[in-house]
C-alpha cells in the first residue's frame, strides 16, 4: 500500500490526512484541511480504511484509534 | 507461436471512460478519485525520451490553468513507478520545473489497452500520444491522438477544456480557432418557423445557420 510503507509507519501525506480526520470530515474536508488533492485524499482513505486506521462514520470519516499512533 | 491478441474496442466519446485502479507515482488511484473534476488522461511512449521531456514540461507549467478550470491531469507510460519517479527528479534536477501530477505506471499495458492507447503501427510496446478528457461524470468528452514523433500543443488541451465547459454552461457551440471570450454559435434552429425568426433575434449571423452571440459571464 504506497500510503502505509512496509515497516508499518505511513507517509507524510497520510499523516496529513489522519491528522485532519481527528474530527469526523468528509472527504472533501479533509482535502482542505490537509492541502491535498482529493483525488490523493479518496485513495488514502481507501487504504487507510483497509489498515483500520480511519473508519466511516454517520457518512464522514475519523481517525481510529490505531490511526492516531501513526501520526 | 500463436500468440492470442485480446480485442478491446477504443472507447468512444459520449461514453464512460473505462476504470481502472492503477499503481501511480502518487499511489494507488482509481478513476473514481477525480469524480467531481475535469480529468485530463495522457499517454506518452516512455520516460527519459526528449519530445516526452517537452511534453511534461509544457503540462507541469500550464498545471495552475487546469486547476484553475477544476481540472486534474494524469499521465500514463509503459515504465514503472521508480522510473517515473527517478524522471520527474531529473526534469525538476536540470530544469526547475516540478512535475506537480501523478504519472500512472501501466507495465502490464491494462490501462493502456482500455482507452486505445497502443497503436501496433507505430509501436508495440510503447503507448502512442493519447489524450482523452473526462467530464466530471466519468464521461469521454474528448480524445486526441498524436504520434510518436509529434509533441502536443498544451495550450489546444485547455482550449478544448474551455470549450467543453462554455458549451456545457451555455448551451452553445464553439467555432474554429475559438478562444474563450470569443463569440460563440449559437445552435442551428430547429424547424422553419425557428429558422425565419433567427435572423430578427439580434445575433451576428452570416445567414439562418450560422449565427454568433456574445457570451454574457455569469
Amino acid at each position: 500500500m504506497p500510503c502505509i510503507l512496509p515497516d508499518g509507519s505511513v507517509t507524510e501525506s497520510a499523516k496529513k490526512v489522519l491528522s485532519a480526520a481527528m474530527e469526523e470530515k468528509s472527504p472533501e474536508e479533509i482535502a482542505k484541511a490537509a492541502g491535498l488533492p482529493l483525488f490523493r485524499v479518496r485513495s488514502s482513505i481507501r487504504e487507510l480504511t483497509e489498515a483500520g486506521f480511519i473508519e466511516l462514520k454517520d457518512g464522514k470519516y475519523l481517525t481510529t484509534e490505531g490511526g492516531r499512533k501513526k501520526i | 507461436m500463436d500468440v492470442e491478441r485480446e480485442e478491446t474496442r477504443m472507447p468512444l466519446l459520449g461514453e464512460k471512460a473505462p476504470d481502472f485502479e492503477a499503481n501511480t507515482s502518487q499511489g494507488t488511484l482509481r478513476l473514481e478519485d477525480f469524480r467531481g473534476s475535469w480529468l485530463v488522461i495522457f499517454s506518452h511512449p516512455a520516460d527519459f525520451t526528449p519530445v516526452c521531456t517537452t511534453e511534461f514540461m509544457a503540462f507541469a507549467q500550464l498545471y495552475d490553468e487546469f486547476k484553475k478550470r477544476n481540472c486534474e491531469l494524469l499521465g500514463l507510460s509503459v515504465d514503472s513507478v521508480p522510473s517515473h519517479i527517478a524522471w520527474a527528479r531529473n526534469i525538476e534536477e536540470k530544469t526547475g520545473i516540478k512535475i506537480p501530477f501523478p504519472i500512472i505506471a501501466d507495465g502490464n499495458k491494462e490501462v493502456a489497452m482500455k482507452y486505445g492507447m497502443i497503436h501496433p503501427g507505430q509501436s508495440k510496446t510503447e503507448t502512442v500520444r493519447a489524450t482523452f478528457i473526462i467530464d466530471p461524470e466519468g464521461m469521454l468528452r474528448l480524445i486526441l491522438y498524436y504520434p510518436l514523433t509529434t509533441g502536443r500543443n498544451m495550450e489546444e488541451i485547455l482550449r478544448c477544456i474551455d470549450a467543453l465547459q462554455t458549451s456545457d454552461k451555455y448551451n452553445v457551440a464553439t467555432p474554429a480557432n475559438w478562444n474563450k471570450g470569443e463569440k460563440v454559435v449559437v445552435p442551428a434552429p430547429i424547424d422553419q418557423e425557428s429558422a425565419e425568426a433567427r435572423l430578427k433575434e439580434g445575433y451576428d449571423c452570416i445567414d439562418w445557420y450560422l449565427c454568433k452571440k456574445e457570451l454574457k459571464e455569469e
